[in-house]
Parts: C-alpha cells; sequence; structure tokens
C-alpha cells in the first residue's frame, strides 16, 4: 500500500479509464524485479530479438558510432519488470540473469 | 401507435428496433430464439439500421456488446439459461467498465436436469453482477421496459447494463396486443447522446485496466453508488414514459394494498396469476393485497417498507431456489433483510412456485394466501421455505 495519500472513490474517473494515455512513462516498476537482465555487450551481436521481445520497450536501442556496428543495447532499468523473456531470448546467451540486491 | 399481436420475444425485438438499437450481437438459445430471430430479420430487410453480429457463444455475444458500447454504440442482446450464465463472467466485466446496454432475457431453468422450461434460476445467478434487473409482466411491459432501460441505463447517473427479465415460455412464447411507439417518438424519450467514457482515436483513453489492492475498492464502491442512483433514475423514467405515452408501472406495484393485513409479494408473469389469487380471497373473507416486484436490482427497499406499513405476514413468491440458503427464495432473502433490519413487526414466509415450470394454479396462491391468513391468527410459523406444487 502507497503511503501518499490517494484519490478518495469521489474522485476516481468512472469506469476505471486511465485518460492521461502514455503515463505508463512515468511508473517506476523496478520494484517487480528479483532478477535483472544484464547485457554483455562484447558477446553481443546487435541481433535485435530482445529488443523485439521485450514486452515493455525496456530494451533500449542506442545509436553509438563508438559502439560496435554504430549501436548498442541497454535495459531501461525503470520500466524493465524482470520477466526475463529477453534473457531466454537472446541466441548468443549475451544476457545475464543477475539477482537484484536492494 | 400502432398497435399489434406480438408474442413477448417479438415485443422485445420491437422495442429494441424502436430505440434505434446500433448493435445486436446474438446466439440463439430456447425461449429466447424468436426474439434474436426477429433482430436478424429487421436488420436483414432493412427495418432497423443495426450491425447484426453474428457470435459463436453468448461469451462472445457479450463481449461483442461491450466492444460496440466502449464505442458509444446502442448495444442489445436476448438470451436464456446457460446462455445468460455463460454471459456472466463478460457481464461482470460491462458493469464494472460502466457500459450501458440492455439485455432481454426469457428466463428459464438451469441444467441440471436439463430443462428448456421456464423458471428463474438464471436470472438470480445474476443478482449481484452489478446489473439492474427487471422483471415484466406482459408483452406491452417488456416492450415499454426495454426502451426505459435504455433511458435508465444510459444516463449519467447510472451507466451500467439492464437486464429486462421475461418468463421463457410463460410469456416468451404467449401473443398479445402490444400498443408499439413510433421510433421518433421514442428517441425523444431516449435521445441518442454518449455521456459514458468510450474509445475515441482523436481523444484517447484505456479501458479495462488493472485495479490492484490501492484502487479497487474504490471502483465498487462507485458501482453501488450507480445502482443506488438508479432507482431514483428508474422511477424518474417510468414517470416520463407515463407523461409520453400514458403508460407507467412504477418500480413496484401495489393490488388491493390499501387495506390488506397481509401481504404476497410476486413478480414476472405470475404476478397475474397471484393478482386473481388476490381476488379469489378476498371473496371468501381474507383481507390479502400484493405487491408486484419490478425491479429487483437495485432493489426499492424504502418504497416496499412504504407498502408494507401495517401488514402483519407478508410471503414471498419466488421462482428460483437459492440452494443451501438461510430460505430458498432469492427475493424472499432480500425481503428477509428488509424485515429483519426495518420492519421487525412483519413476519415473513417464504414460498417457491413454478420451477422448472411446474404449472402454478389460481388455487394454489389462494392457498398461500390462507396459510399467510392462518399464520398471521396465530399458527405456528414456518422456519423453512415451502415449496408449493412439489410431490411427496
Ligand atoms: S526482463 Fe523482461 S521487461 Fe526486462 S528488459 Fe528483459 S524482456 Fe524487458
Ligand atoms: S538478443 Fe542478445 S545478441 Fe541479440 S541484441 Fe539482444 S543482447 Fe544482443
Amino acid at each position: 500500500m502507497s503511503m501518499t495519500k490517494l484519490p478518495g472513490w469521489r474522485e476516481l474517473p468512472e469506469g476505471a479509464v486511465v485518460r492521461d494515455v502514455g503515463n505508463t512513462e512515468t511508473i517506476d516498476v523496478s520494484g517487480w524485479r528479483v532478477f535483472k537482465p544484464v547485457i554483455i555487450d562484447e558477446k553481443c551481436t546487435r541481433c535485435r530479438l530482445c529488443w523485439i521481445y521485450c514486452p515493455d520497450g525496456a530494451i533500449l536501442e542506442v545509436v553509438d558510432e563508438k559502439a560496435r556496428m554504430g549501436k548498442r543495447y541497454e535495459v531501461d532499468y525503470m520500466h524493465c519488470k524482470g520477466c526475463g523473456i529477453c534473457w531466454r531470448e537472446c541466441p548468443v546467451n549475451a544476457i545475464e540473469w543477475v539477482p537484484e540486491e536492494r | 401507435m400502432p398497435r399489434l399481436a406480438l408474442t413477448t420475444n417479438y415485443a422485445v425485438a420491437h422495442a429494441a428496433k424502436d430505440s434505434d438499437v446500433d448493435v445486436v450481437a446474438a446466439y440463439p438459445i430456447t425461449p429466447s430464439t424468436p426474439a434474436a430471430e426477429k433482430l436478424a430479420e429487421f436488420v436483414a430487410n432493412g427495418e432497423m439500421d443495426a450491425e447484426y453480429i453474428h457470435v459463436e457463444s453468448e461469451h462472445s455475444a457479450a463481449s461483442a456488446l461491450v466492444g460496440a458500447s466502449a464505442t458509444g454504440a446502442r448495444a442489445f442482446t436476448v438470451t436464456a439459461s446457460q446462455g445468460l450464465i455463460y454471459m456472466s463472467e463478460v457481464l461482470y466485466i460491462a458493469s464494472g467498465l460502466r457500459l450501458p446496454m440492455v439485455l432481454g432475457v426469457a428466463s428459464r431453468a438451469l441444467s441440471a436436469p436439463l430443462s428448456i422450461w421456464g423458471d428463474m434460476h438464471d436470472i438470480a445467478s445474476l443478482r449481484d453482477a452489478g446489473l439492474m434487473i427487471y422483471f415484466v409482466s406482459s408483452a406491452q411491459e417488456a416492450y415499454d421496459t426495454v426502451i426505459q432501460a435504455f433511458k435508465v441505463a444510459e444516463d449519467p447517473r447510472v451507466h451500467l447494463p439492464a437486464i429486462v427479465d421475461y418468463d421463457g415460455f410463460v410469456l416468451s412464447h404467449v401473443t398479445e396486443p402490444v400498443e408499439t411507439i413510433e421510433r421518433e417518438e421514442v428517441l425523444k424519450y431516449i435521445p441518442k447522446s454518449i455521456t459514458w467514457n468510450v474509445l475515441n482515436p482523436k481523444k484517447p483513453i484505456s479501458i479495462g485496466t488493472v485495479g490492484d489492492p490501492d484502487y479497487y475498492y474504490e471502483f465498487k464502491y462507485q458501482q453501488q453508488v450507480a445502482m443506488e442512483n438508479a432507482l431514483k433514475v428508474a422511477e424518474e423514467a417510468d414517470r416520463e414514459f407515463e407523461r409520453m405515452f400514458g403508460r407507467g408501472y412504477g418500480i413496484i406495484e401495489p393490488y388491493r394494498m390499501d387495506d390488506a393485513e397481509i401481504a404476497m409479494i410476486a413478480y414476472g408473469a405470475h404476478a397475474g396469476t397471484a393478482r386473481v389469487a388476490v381476488d379469489k380471497a378476498r371473496e371468501k373473507g381474507i383481507k390479502v393485497g400484493l405487491v408486484r416486484l419490478r425491479l429487483w436490482r437495485p432493489f426499492p427497499s424504502e418504497q416496499l417498507k412504504k407498502l408494507l406499513e401495517g401488514i402483519s405476514v407478508v410471503g414471498v413468491l419466488d421462482r428460483a431456489m437459492a440452494l443451501g440458503g438461510p430460505l430458498q427464495g432469492p427475493v424472499a432473502l432480500d425481503v428477509g433483510t428488509l424485515i429483519a433490519t426495518r420492519m421487525p413487526d412483519v413476519r415473513l414466509v417464504s414460498f417457491t412456485i413454478g420451477i422448472g415450470q411446474r404449472d402454478v394454479r389460481v388455487e394454489d396462491l389462494v392457498r398461500v394466501a390462507e396459510m399467510l391468513d392462518e399464520i398471521s391468527k396465530g399458527k405456528e410459523i414456518p422456519m423453512k421455505t415451502i415449496p408449493i406444487g412439489l410431490r411427496e
């Protein structure tokens, strides 16, 4: 349960609709994770499968001239929920599955 | 106002046509099938400017209506029995999403044993789903109530789905004269105006969201408030209907209650039988009256309390069995709650009638009046529901 003051039933929109669409971006889901994906850039072949499979768009494709093939992949840890799909899908085991320690 | 000879199934289909329904999604099931067929015929003949979605099940029919209503369409379906309970998962959602839509239900028993015949086990199973539930007693009332139900469901104070329930066969397949109303006139009563939250690419919203423990409770409470509002809105809608079209019913209808000492509560087609039984019992000197329940959800507690003022014994005639409950009559349980909390001097007797379409004869209900009379004169009150017409 959150500690901040939440809106009462009169203030909430009917039918639990969300009017400020796109608000997912502002929501930090890092607390859901038990494990986190860590990309080992040296092993990564830039196949893009993790970027495609991540259900939350939490794999970022970063354009970087200094990087091999001009780009690299990073995890957006605020929006990564720790589902492990990227780790399962990476064909060259370039993603490690590391326990979260808080 | 064209006067037509219609079964209640057809009356309900006509009401949907005259309400200018935009989307129908229906899957045929006895005894509501003729209504679904009539609607298909109206659409095919161009008499009704609606999308008729052919679905593979009632679950899909209800889902299609959710989608239709979420785009702002006026949505309608008909079903019964297994079809209604198959819809039930989606109907809870329609209510939670606060989408107005109207369902005609030709009430029928639930399997097993398999029964295609009428009773109200199907509708009783949806008591707490967050849908308004009307019971009607004639083809005319079914026609009028579908139109009224759209008015209440679409009201900004309500925004809930509504069921118009009519007894399978006893009403669904019986032909009666019905005064229909021209569509333009109906639309003056229920103009198309989308006041609920709808999907619109120009003003995007998300629907069907998650309610975590911080939020779920508040949204359920909003539904309860909408139900409470629906009571008043349903009364207003009925009065306005009467002003415009000359027919009104109230949400609860008294018959010979003015000087009554004991009362029966009935709903649906058998309220008509009970009316005749009241007259017969009166001839025998029993001062009995009848209250016909037209709206079950929301439950008209205040209105019922007022009518039962001064009554010593009330008998509730239920057409379904709440198995294993403290009493078997689902409406008796509600009336019992009202009595226990608000009118402790009234005594309640629960009866079941017409289960699986067991015949309900006038004599049976005269006998009910006699039993209530005996209890009012000091006879021991039975602690159990009395099954009328059951073989020992
Ligand atoms: S663990 Fe799941 S959410 Fe996180 S980056 Fe991988 S696929 Fe995306
Ligand atoms: S799936 Fe593996 S190899 Fe492919 S881009 Fe992602 S980290 Fe690199």
